[in-house]
């Protein structure tokens, strides 16, 4: 970081910061330069460190009453509903949270896709996300099993026998998550233990994919290299730090909306019936942020290839910043890679219909050639891409299309100019 | 196991001791002397080595408190009165905490079954060799799939038909159609007497 070197005006202040850096830990985060172009798109990674705080201190409370034992925890969930103090608004707060935290990292993960975030200097900052995206599925999977409802039951049955189809040691490994020989109450207690660990793990791979990110700083909606600090930066505090808070305003409204008006929509009303080991509800879907993955598992017409097919979906996704060999980061300047990004887009989008239906007749048609479609675009498309796209002259500075709307032809630079840039 | 458990981590725990006061001994050499390194480096691949070991042995109990315990194992017999099931009718029973059919089959279910080509199927097995009494037919009710129970009398063979992502199963219980891999699984099981039937 190009900063000057901060010192403390109190004497005390310098007394501990020699020791103990933490002052000029919150000056480098208050005067941290921003490129000054970022756009709501870039307040989506504030509302997720907002999220996940959230998630921790209202399932810090829940956990205060609640019981994880197969015979009280649906009980235990209803007693807070009904009984504690306010029980109600912090589960629902929990449980809906819960849908908000995806939905603002799926919008965050596809900023990423069209700015190109993902590209070098940043694969670090891209590695570390896909880590914690992947924990939140854990965690958020465990978290939906403990009211131990019909849904906790039988999503948690079908999830934990996914491993069965792992050849050879695959039924042990079944038994082994289980403690035992079904979804019981041995589960239910190892889920709840990890369920209450992840989210700090989580936290922890959040300061270092900020650590990561505040080396080379942030991109932005050109995408271009800026210096930092510079006439192209603020500093984050105020004027992004306000920024952010905007919009995490009008996110918790949102959020609201479903926590005071509708608490239920995106849960199922089969999980407010009891676990039951003999009766399997007639349709079983996960909750909506894995519905993509849940079409890409069906898509396959074997148990296993299912299984490696999804989880590949997923991997796939850590080697983007290699697969994508355009050297332009921004789609803003790419018109084919704009129109693939929006296909992208829809075909997830469409997985996630697929899977909320049952896996027959033309939705698993549908289901399959969207699944193929995912993989094209990322083995075929975005590699061809990069290297046959025409793309528009990048602007020397970030400040002409700020300032001006257009780029201004005379201050742009060529593809190649930058291909020789990179070469020095 | 435990004792056996105890002596093993004892000797690695001196292994490692042994290894470290050597290695420091080596190390004092060849400042010393300057000596090459290949004792050196036997040292260092040794003591990774045992290392590695000495962590697996700490480790293991760790992996291991989540396999089932001994109160889980306990439960492992269940014995079901079957004596007032009527032809053609099926009971659903709980054994270590999974769904087990046992049905009593009418004589055509049990004729189209035994009648069935193995080339139909498409984990082959015969019907005789899925029942000890061919009126009786006790097996796991878990889908071989991801595990969902299926329902009884459902699907295009009208035996089974799990709901979650669409696998027939036919009238002995045989994978017919769908993503399960296999045929709903036989159980461990014995007539005690006419009247009962113990599972595990
Ligand atoms: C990454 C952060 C987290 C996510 C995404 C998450 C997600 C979830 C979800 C989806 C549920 C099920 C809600 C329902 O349908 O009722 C749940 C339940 C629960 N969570 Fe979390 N959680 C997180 C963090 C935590 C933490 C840190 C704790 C404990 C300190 C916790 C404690 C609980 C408890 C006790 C329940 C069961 C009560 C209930 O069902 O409402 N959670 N969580
Ligand atoms: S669990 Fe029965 S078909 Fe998938």
């Amino acid at each position: 970081m190009s900063e000057e070197k901060y010192i403390p005006k109190s004497k005390i202040g310098q007394w501990f910061d020699s020791r103990l850096p933490l002052l000029s830990l919150m000056h480098h985060l208050r005067d941290y330069p921003t490129p000054k172009n970022l756009n709501y798109w870039w307040t989506f990674g504030a509302i997720l460190t907002f999220c996940l705080i959230a998630q921790i201190i209202t399932g810090l409370v829940l956990a205060m009453h609640y019981v994880a034992h197969a015979d009280l925890a649906f009980e235990s969930v209803e007693h807070i509903m009904r009984n504690v103090n306010y029980g109600w608004l912090i589960r629902y707060f929990h449980a809906n949270g819960s849908s908000m935290f995806f939905l603002a990292v799926y919008i965050h993960i596809f900023r990423a896709l069209f700015y190109g975030s993902y590209k070098s200097p940043r694969e670090m900052i891209w590695i570390l996300g896909m880590l914690i995206y992947i924990l939140m599925m854990a965690t958020a999977f465990m978290g939906y099993v403990l009211p131990w409802g019909q849904m906790s039951f039988w999503a948690a049955t079908v999830i934990t026998n996914l491993f069965s189809a792992i050849p050879f040691i695959g039924e042990s490994i079944v038994t082994w998550l289980w403690g035992g020989y079904s979804v019981d109450s041995p589960m239910l207690t190892r889920f709840y233990s990890l369920h209450y660990l992840l989210p700090f793990l989580i936290f922890a791979l959040v300061i270092l994919h900020i650590w990561a990110l505040h080396i080379p700083g942030n991109n932005n909606p050109v995408g271009i290299d800026i210096k930092q600090p510079s006439k192209d930066t603020v500093p984050f505090s105020p004027y992004i730090a306000v920024k952010d808070l905007y919009a995490l305003i009008i996110f918790l409204i949102i959020t609201a909306g479903f926590v005071f008006f509708a608490p239920n929509i995106l849960s199922h009303p089969d999980n407010y019936i009891k676990a039951n080991p003999l009766v399997t509800p007639t349709h079983i879907v996960p909750e909506w942020y894995l519905l993509p993955f849940y079409a890409i598992l069906r898509a396959v017409p074997s148990k296993l290839g299912g299984v490696i097919v999804m989880f590949a979906s997923l991997f796939i996704l850590m080697f983007l910043p290699w697969l994508d060999t355009s050297k332009v980061r921004s789609a803003v300047f790419k018109p084919l890679s704009k129109l693939f990004f929006w296909v992208l887009v829809i075909d997830v989008v469409i997985l996630g219909y697929i899977g909320a239906n049952p896996p027959e007749g033309l939705y698993l048609l549908i289901g399959r050639v969207a699944t193929i479609y995912y993989f094209l675009h990322f083995i075929l498309v975005l590699p061809v891409l990069g290297y046959k796209e025409k793309t528009i002259p990048l602007p020397i500075s970030i400040s002409d299309p700020v300032l001006g709307g257009q780029p201004n032809i005379s201050t742009t630079r060529s593809r190649e100019d930058i291909k020789e840039k990179q070469h020095d | 196991m435990s004792s056996s458990y105890l002596i093993l981590t004892t000797i690695i725990i001196f292994l490692l001791i042994f290894l470290y006061i050597s290695w420091i001994f080596i190390s004092n050499e060849i400042e010393n002397k300057k000596e090459t390194g290949e004792r050196r480096d036997f040292l260092y691949t040794a003591s990774y080595a045992l290392g590695a070991v000495g962590l697996g042995a700490a480790v293991w109990p760790l992996v291991d408190q989540m396999n089932p315990d001994a109160s889980v194992k306990a439960l492992s017999t269940t014995e079901v009165d079957i004596s007032n099931i009527d032809v053609g009718k099926s009971i659903t029973v709980l054994w270590r905490g999974k769904p087990v059919f046992i049905r009593r089959r009418t004589q055509e279910e049990i004729i189209e079954s035994q009648n069935t080509k193995l080339t139909e199927l498409k984990d082959p097995q015969k019907d005789q060799d899925r029942v000890k009494k061919p009126e009786w037919l006790v097996m796991l009710g878990v889908c071989t799939h991801l595990g969902c129970v299926p329902l009884g009398g459902k699907g295009d063979y009208k035996g089974w038909f799990c709901p979650c992502h669409g696998s027939h199963y036919d009238k002995s219980g045989r994978i017919r159609k769908g993503p399960a891999p296999t045929n709903l699984p036989i159980p461990k099981y014995e007539f005690v007497d006419n009247n009962t039937i113990k599972i595990g």
